[in-house]
Parts: structure tokens; sequence; C-alpha cells
């Protein structure tokens, strides 16, 4: 996925000191084998139909048995959402589809598996987590026929079951966000989080993680207002512009004198606009009543203990070390960016080998990002490059030339590169020589320039580069200049 | 008359309705009488002071059971389709949706 990078990307204020008040759930398939209750294969894009068993498809006398290790995914996302790890049962929601063949979903109710949590966004925002609790999937259904491919009008459903039974978690966050750019940025930080502890490869587009976004706008300080359930956003920007595409709708709704009714409504991409999918004054009655043929899950204290033992750093941590390192900011795009190619380490080995950590920082996020975690230019040579720019042995155009090879050609030494391109360092003499030459040649530009026009300067800077063949420091024939000037 | 344990007509066409039962109002009737007995049954219940009891999560006394993640052959999908009513596709036909979408 290419828009998961949190670069910012500001959404306007609402009219009238109107305030939105917005809650993510969020659900994700776990990257297991097998499904949540039975062993048939959870794989994605395969054959209709040919990852079915009886309990897949709700034969009877068919019973379900827990998958441990999505158990242990689920933890996992847990404990990296700070939440709390309880026991916890399973229950049946009931309804009628026909993409679940037993007329009920598995899912979990009044005693999720984890609860209580909060994730942290710039700005230090603490986005709360109501819980993040274990479920099943439901299989995929076609519509066919009628206009548009939706249900309504169509004139029969194809329906493939693979992903029937596979295992989720559902993460309900508390109605903490107050703007789409903390949605954006929710989404994009779970979905690291979800990448970083192996819980889902997180696809939106292919539909192992999926957002519902709950809307309601109120005047700060006010109760909270009607709220609506905006579905099939499937992307971090979609979620974006669906909810201020949603708020807008509800301020016209009510500035106009309107009230909002409790709905559920459909995000269409193509138009930019959510309509309603469907009416909640009867509100869903699920029927939930706990699932005969599940026992208790208490995973107790060593298994949770020893899967916090096994977690990795997470995204959040690693940015703050980074930022340490290299002493950029840790809300900064670059350090984002780097994170998420899971190129700090990386860094931190340009470090050891005596580079400079803050261009080091500034080279691989420009020119690493079609490299992995372990880009095919050695750290020692990166550190070496870093070191020749900041000695002034080349300038910063030429070391970017010279990355740019490295880069090309798999790696290679700089200063290999640097000798066989020419770059020689031009000792400050021979700088001084042109400077002193160019000002000679363009007295107009150096009366000007003397006079306080600023931008007089660009004139001479070109003259003297062009003179040095480009092997001239830019900021060191700037400096010359100004201390000409006097 | 109405019991604290009784279960009105309402109630039953409303459970039927989410059950898509189709059930006459004589039927509604038997079933409102019926249900209502049966919770004026375990209404003794009621007389008991339960406040120190863990409300029991399972009948059966065990917890934890639990699977390997090991995947087993899948069913014969041209067998599976073949008793169904109706496939198209690799695929179970079915009429539009009576129900609803989760």
């Amino acid at each position: 996925m290419s828009n998961a990078s949190s670069a910012p990307q500001h959404s306007t204020a609402l009219p009238n000191g109107w305030e939105m008040v917005v809650g993510l759930e969020v659900h994700v398939e776990l990257d297991t084998k097998t499904k949540l209750f039975s062993a048939s294969p959870n794989h994605f894009g395969d054959e209709p139909n040919t990852n079915i068993d009886p309990v897949t498809l709700g034969l009877p006398g068919a019973l379900p048995v827990l998958n441990k290790q999505a158990v242990e995914l689920a933890i996992r996302l847990g404990l990296a959402l700070n939440c709390t790890v309880q026991p916890s049962t399973f229950h049946r929601k009931n309804y009628f589809y026909q993409d679940m063949p037993k007329a009920y979903q598995i899912s979990q109710y009044d005693q999720p598996i984890n609860i209580d949590g909060f994730m942290m966004l710039p700005g230090d925002v603490r986005i709360g987590i109501e819980r993040a609790h274990l479920e099943e999937d439901t299989g995929k259904s076609t519509h066919i026929g009628g206009s548009s491919g939706r249900i309504h009008g169509s004139d029969y459903s194809l329906v493939d079951f693979n992903r029937a039974g596979v295992p989720l978690v559902e993460i309900v966050s508390r109605p903490d966000i107050r703007n789409s750019d903390q949605a954006r940025q929710y989404v994009a930080e779970l979905r690291a989080i979800l990448l970083a502890v192996g819980a889902s490869d997180a696809k939106m587009e292919e539909g192992s993680m999926r957002c519902d976004v709950n809307v309601s706008v109120r005047k700060p300080g006010a109760e909270f207002g009607t709220r609506c359930e905006i579905k099939n956003v499937n992307s971090i920007r979609a979620v974006g512009k669906a909810i201020d595409y949603e708020a807008r709708r509800q301020i016209d709704v009510l500035e106009s004198g309107g009230t909002i009714r409790q709905e559920t409504r459909h995000w269409d991409d193509a138009e930019g606009r959510t309509h309603t999918l469907r009416s909640k004054e009867d509100a869903d009655d699920y029927r939930y009543f706990l699932e005969p043929d599940l026992v208790l899950l208490d995973p107790g204290t060593e298994w949770i203990e020893q899967i916090r033992a096994s977690l990795p750093m997470l995204p959040a941590a690693r940015r703050a070390q980074l930022a340490t390192l290299t002493g950029a900011n840790k809300e900064s795009e670059s350090v984002y960016v780097v994170v998420e190619r899971g190129q700090d380490e990386y860094i931190a080995a340009v470090a050891q080998a005596g580079g400079d950590a803050g261009r080091a920082l500034v080279y691989v996020q420009q020119a690493f990002a079609e490299e992995g975690a372990t880009p095919a230019v050695s750290a020692a040579h990166l550190a070496a490059l870093t070191q020749m720019e900041r000695d002034s042995k080349v300038t910063a155009t030429q070391a970017k030339t010279i990355l740019a090879e490295m880069v090309a050609n798999g790696g290679g030494d700089p200063a290999a590169i640097a000798a066989a391109k020419g770059f020689e360092a031009l000792d400050t003499s021979a700088v001084e020589a042109m400077v002193d030459a160019a000002i000679a040649q363009q007295a107009d530009a150096w009366a000007k320039y003397c006079a306080g026009e600023e931008k007089a300067m660009g004139a001479l800077v070109g003259a003297i580069m062009k003179a040095s063949q480009g092997k001239a420091d830019g900021k060191v024939v700037t400096a010359i200049l100004q201390s000409r000037r006097g | 008359m109405a019991t604290p344990h009784s279960i009105s007509i309402e109630t039953v066409a409303k459970v039927a309705n989410l059950a898509r039962l189709n059930l006459t109002p004589q039927e509604m009737a038997t079933m409102a009488e019926q249900l209502s007995g049966m919770l004026e049954h375990f209404g003794g219940i009621d007389k008991l002071d339960l406040s120190a009891v863990v409300p029991m999560a399972q009948a059966v006394p065990l917890k934890n059971v639990l699977r390997e993640d090991v995947v087993m052959p899948s069913l014969d999908r041209d067998e599976v389709l073949a008793s169904a009513p109706d496939a198209h596709d690799g695929r179970f036909r079915v009429p539009p949706s009576a129900g609803q979408e989760s």
C-alpha cells in the first residue's frame, strides 16, 4: 500500500465552530494459516469455495475449535495497543444473510479478549481503544443483475465461502478523534503496529484491513450528536475524505433546521459522497447468546507475559529512537517514512560506522525508497559518503550524484566514484580565486549585492559554479562572498 | 394476566419476525402462554441471593480448548456444490437476500 505514509495533508476546519466526533471500528484479518474455528486454509485470492469444510459451511453437527495462533496474534495486537488482556467468552450474533451459512456469526460480546487500551498520535493526542475482540469473517457475496452491482435490484447472488471463518480482530476506538487528520493518522499507525507485531498483512486493497467510521458533530462542550456509521471506506485517503464529507453533510442538515437520523451510510469513493444504506430506526437486534460449543478462553498470566516479552520494538518507540539518533523531529515525515520502510536500524549502523546520522536520514529517505530494510549500499559506504560531505571533500550536489550511482550499482565505494567522476575537492584558495574573478567580471551584480540586493548574489554564484564545473561547494562560495562584502 | 415473567404477544411477534418465522395469531397466543409458563418455572431463582455467585460461562468445566494452526484438506468443491440447490461458476447461487447485512 502506497498511501500509508503519514505525510501531513491538513483537513480544513469546520464552519461556524462545529466540532466533529469520530470513532473508528477497524476489522483486520489475522495472518494465520487456518481459519478461526476450523482447519481450512486462510488464504486470499484462491479459486472460490476451495477453502471450505463442514464448520465453514455450517453443516449440521460440525463443531468449532479455537485456533491457538489466532489467540496469540490477538493478544500480541492487544498488548501493542496497551490493552488489558482478560478471560473472554464467545457469543453467537444472530442474523440472516447468505454469506453466513450458520445464520449467526461467532463473535465476542460482553467479555472481549482485549479491553481499555490506547494509541498515541502526533502532538501527544491520546486515542482510547475500547476493545479489540476476536470474531470470524463472513463469506463474500457478488450481486448479479440490477444496475449497480449492489444488492438492491439484483437478480441473484453468488456466494464464495473461502473468507467465511477467517479470523478477525475488530478494534473499536473510543470517540476521541476530532478531525480527519487524526483519523488518517490513527489508521496509518494501527497498520504500522499490525505489521510490526506480525498480526496481519493489513492490506486495505485486499480487504484484510477494513474501516467503518462513526461520525457525529456538535458544538464544543455540548453532548454528542446523533451519529452515522459509514461503511465501505477502503483506503486511508478515503477515511479522511469520507469523514470530512459526512461532517459537512450533517452540519448542513442541522443548520437548515433538520435532524440527523441514526443510520448506516455507504461511502461512494468515485462520487466522493455518502448515501443512506439503511436506517437504524429498527435498532439491530442480534439476540446475542453465549456460544454453547466453545469454552472459556483464559490465556493466563504466564502465556500473556511470554507474548509480551516476544514483542518487537513498536513503531512509535523506533521513531523516537531514530529521532534521538539523527536530531530530527520524531513527528517529521522523514522519520515516519524511514521507520515505515524499516530502515532505521540501517541508519543506526551508518552512525555506528562513523557516519553522520542526520545526513544519512536525508540520503536514505530520498534515495532508498525502492530499497528494503537492508539496502544494497553498505552502511560503511554510506557512512563514508556522509564523512566526505561533512569534510567538504565533495559538495552536497556531488554527494547526491555519487549516492545515485551507488544505488544504481547496488553499492560501491563513494571515494572511488568521486575520483572517477573527477569530484576532487577544490581547496579554498582556488575557490577564492574564482570568487575574485567573478566579482571582476560581474561588476554590476557585485555592486548591487554590496548595496544590499541579496538576490544579485545568484548571478555571482552561478558564474563561480560554472567556472568550477560544479566542483565548488555552494556553501563555501556563499561564505566567501559574504566575507568579501564584509 | 401480566406477571413478572409473562411474555406478551408483541414480544412473541417481534422474536418471530427476527427469526423469520411466520406464525398465525393462534400460534402466537400459544407461544406466549408456553414461554410465560417456562419463565414462571424458573422464576424461583429470583428469590435467591446470588450477589456472591460468579456467572457461569459454560456448563462444561473446561477452558482453553485450542487447536494448533495446521491446515487440513478442504472439502471437494464439486461435491459440495452438487448438494446445493443451485450453483454457478464455482459458487453458490442464491436468491436476492431477504436478510440483513451485518
